[in-house]
């Protein structure tokens, strides 16, 4: 995905001389692309988050249009009262690009794993938060971005793997479906998503009929999609390498309860942040209840429970 | 400029019954230096303007006081400072227009003025980029993190105001956290940094006039000032950052400015 991610910038910055990319000294193997094309559009601004994103600022004072890469957890949180008082609250063509998905960052522990800037993002207004869930996926969004006048959040996985039927759809404030069963819907974004896709064919081979909502475009929220979706099913699993707070699941859980739907909804995701017992991203997410397995068991016993 | 710009920042306080008053009448001057002489079609629409950031957004008074002198703001707006639904809120707001960036949140003005420098490089404008920070305000981590990245790729259109007045919220610099030597600091960080007194424009614009070179490394002023300067009760006195006047303190103050006034006719 940030392979993806470096080509579509790349693209963009062909037809637009105003992209800039800046690196809080992080992307070794992934940013060189575009450094090396556009060596005078490209700011290694050192290991300083806030600054980075104070420069984002400035720079589209001069019509400038900055994308600010980092891990999540910094580019997210270290700078992010900026982020708020910067191009949220001036309304600005920033685009904050955070590394890593969930777990993706497996044996570099705690301080690299991203569990809730999908949560403090959501709550800023007018700021897109975009997570796709594959690389054919990320350079639709990204050429989607590309003339938005306000700010984005841009949510890199590490992950290469297509999402199967996805096949790179992808529309800002819409949901893309995979599927059309109307006993479950498992709703996932990012490195997720191909985890729901195969839940949906463990839950088949159970006679259990389900569709998959990949919500990339969590800001603007989808909102008439889910709408439509949960008003269709009975039950909705909501999956992502993130707190229970905040994330996906609440956005559906806000969903079903502003629109008086009757789908229950099952938050599959982190509860706390885990403090030590680290290993791969495949060890951390089985660990946690975030694999196709698991959703497929949470959707059976809920279904049998409720026959 | 400046008396003008003290006389406004005590009429309005007064009217608005609001503090920072010591912070605005420490700046009097270098922002009569600024919006006097220095700055190139600062508030209009020019995409080559000189761009202005109040990064101790406390002090808006004194830029909006700045503004009126210079043409770009009413004696009727300025009347709403601090009023129900005004623009001129107690932290500058960019909805009002000649304001570049909303600022009040301490740390933030010198990264984003880094970006604004950097900007007219990339664009080739002759536009310069002043930022006029509080000295406290150098507590801010970020303050160094902007100041390291100008200094390395040597943002010469960079140009950093300290207000030095050697006040903070709850006390004095030298006994909160101490800055000193604060110009040395500076230089050690690669910047061009000189001391100049604050209370001087037409020294302090003959300094930002040198430094339009167009070479060398980001410039630094740090200007020696007197917190609350031009009012007795308020010079060096803490309390002048938060607390608002009384009647009897105004009637005082509009005196002392008068009795200045006519020493300097």
């Amino acid at each position: 995905m940030r392979r993806a991610f470096v080509e579509s910038l790349v693209e963009l910055a062909e037809r637009d001389d105003s992209v800039v990319l800046l690196t809080g000294d992080l992307g070794y193997t992934v940013i060189e692309p575009f450094a090396e094309r556009y060596p005078g559009r490209f700011f290694n601004v050192g290991v300083a988050e806030q600054n980075m994103i104070g420069m984002a600022t400035g720079l589209t004072s001069f019509g400038l249009k900055p994308f600010a890469y980092s891990i999540a957890t910094f580019a997210s949180m270290r700078g992010y009262e900026f982020i708020r008082n910067g191009p949220v609250l001036h309304e600005l063509p920033v685009r904050v690009v955070g590394v890593g998905d969930g777990f993706d960052y497996g044996p570099n522990g705690a301080t690299h794993f991203p569990l809730e800037d999908v949560a403090l993002m959501r709550v800023q207004p007018g700021l897109a938060v975009v997570a796709p869930a594959d690389p054919v996926q990320t350079r639709s969004a990204m050429l989607a971005l590309a003339d938005l006048p306000g700010p984005a959040y841009i949510k890199l996985g590490k992950g290469g793997t297509p999402v199967p039927g996805l096949e790179g759809r992808f529309r800002l404030g819409r949901t893309e479906l995979i599927g059309d069963g109307e006993d479950v819907a498992i709703l996932a974004y990012g490195s997720m998503a191909a985890e729901a896709v195969e839940a949906m064919s463990l839950l088949e081979a159970e006679g259990v009929r389900s569709t998959v909502g990949v919500v990339a475009s969590l800001a603007p929220p989808p909102v008439e999609d889910l709408a439509e979706l949960l008003d269709r099913v009975p039950l909705a699993i909501a999956l992502e390498a993130h707190y229970l707070t905040g994330g996906l699941g609440s956005l559906v859980s806000e969903v079903v309860a502003e629109r008086g739907l009757a789908c229950r909804v099952i938050r599959q995701g982190m509860a706390t942040l885990p403090r030590g017992q680290t290993g791969s991203p495949a060890f951390m997410r089985s660990r946690h209840g975030l694999t196709a397995q698991s959703v497929a068991d949470s959707a059976v016993t809920v279904l049998e429970s409720t026959r | 400029m400046g008396a003008a710009i003290r006389r406004a920042i005590i009429e309005q306080s007064c009217r608005a019954h609001v503090g920072h008053i010591g912070s605005c009448l420490s700046i009097a001057d270098v922002m009569a230096a600024l919006y006097g002489d220095t700055l190139r079609t600062a508030g209009q629409n020019d995409p080559d303007r000189d761009r202005f950031i109040l990064s101790k957004g406390h002090a808006a008074l004194a830029l909006y006081a700045a503004l009126r002198e210079a043409g770009h703001l009413s004696e009727e707006e300025l009347e709403t400072y601090c009023a129900d639904g005004t623009d001129l809120s107690g932290h500058p707001e960019h909805a009002l227009a000649p304001v570049e960036f909303s600022t009040g949140s301490l740390g933030h003005g010198l990264s984003i003025g880094a970006g604004a420098a950097l900007g007219a490089r990339l664009r080739a404008s002759p536009s310069r980029v002043f930022v006029l920070l509080s000295d406290a305000e150098c507590n801010e981590g970020s303050v160094w993190e902007a100041a390291m990245f100008a200094a390395h790729h040597g943002l010469t259109n960079l140009i950093a105001i300290v207000d030095a007045n050697g006040q903070q919220a709850l006390g004095r610099t030298s006994d909160v956290l101490d800055l000193e030597p604060l110009s040395r600091r500076w230089a050690a960080f690669g910047w061009d940094a000189r001391e100049v007194d604050g209370h001087d424009p037409e020294g302090l614009a003959r300094e930002l006039e040198e430094l339009n070179a167009g070479l060398g490394p980001p410039h630094v002023l740090v200007a020696r000032t007197i917190f609350g300067k031009g009012i007795s009760y308020m010079e060096g006195e803490i309390p002048w950052h938060y607390l608002p006047m009384s009647e009897e303190q105004y009637a005082q103050a509009l005196r002392e400015l008068d009795t200045a006034a006519s020493d300097v006719q």
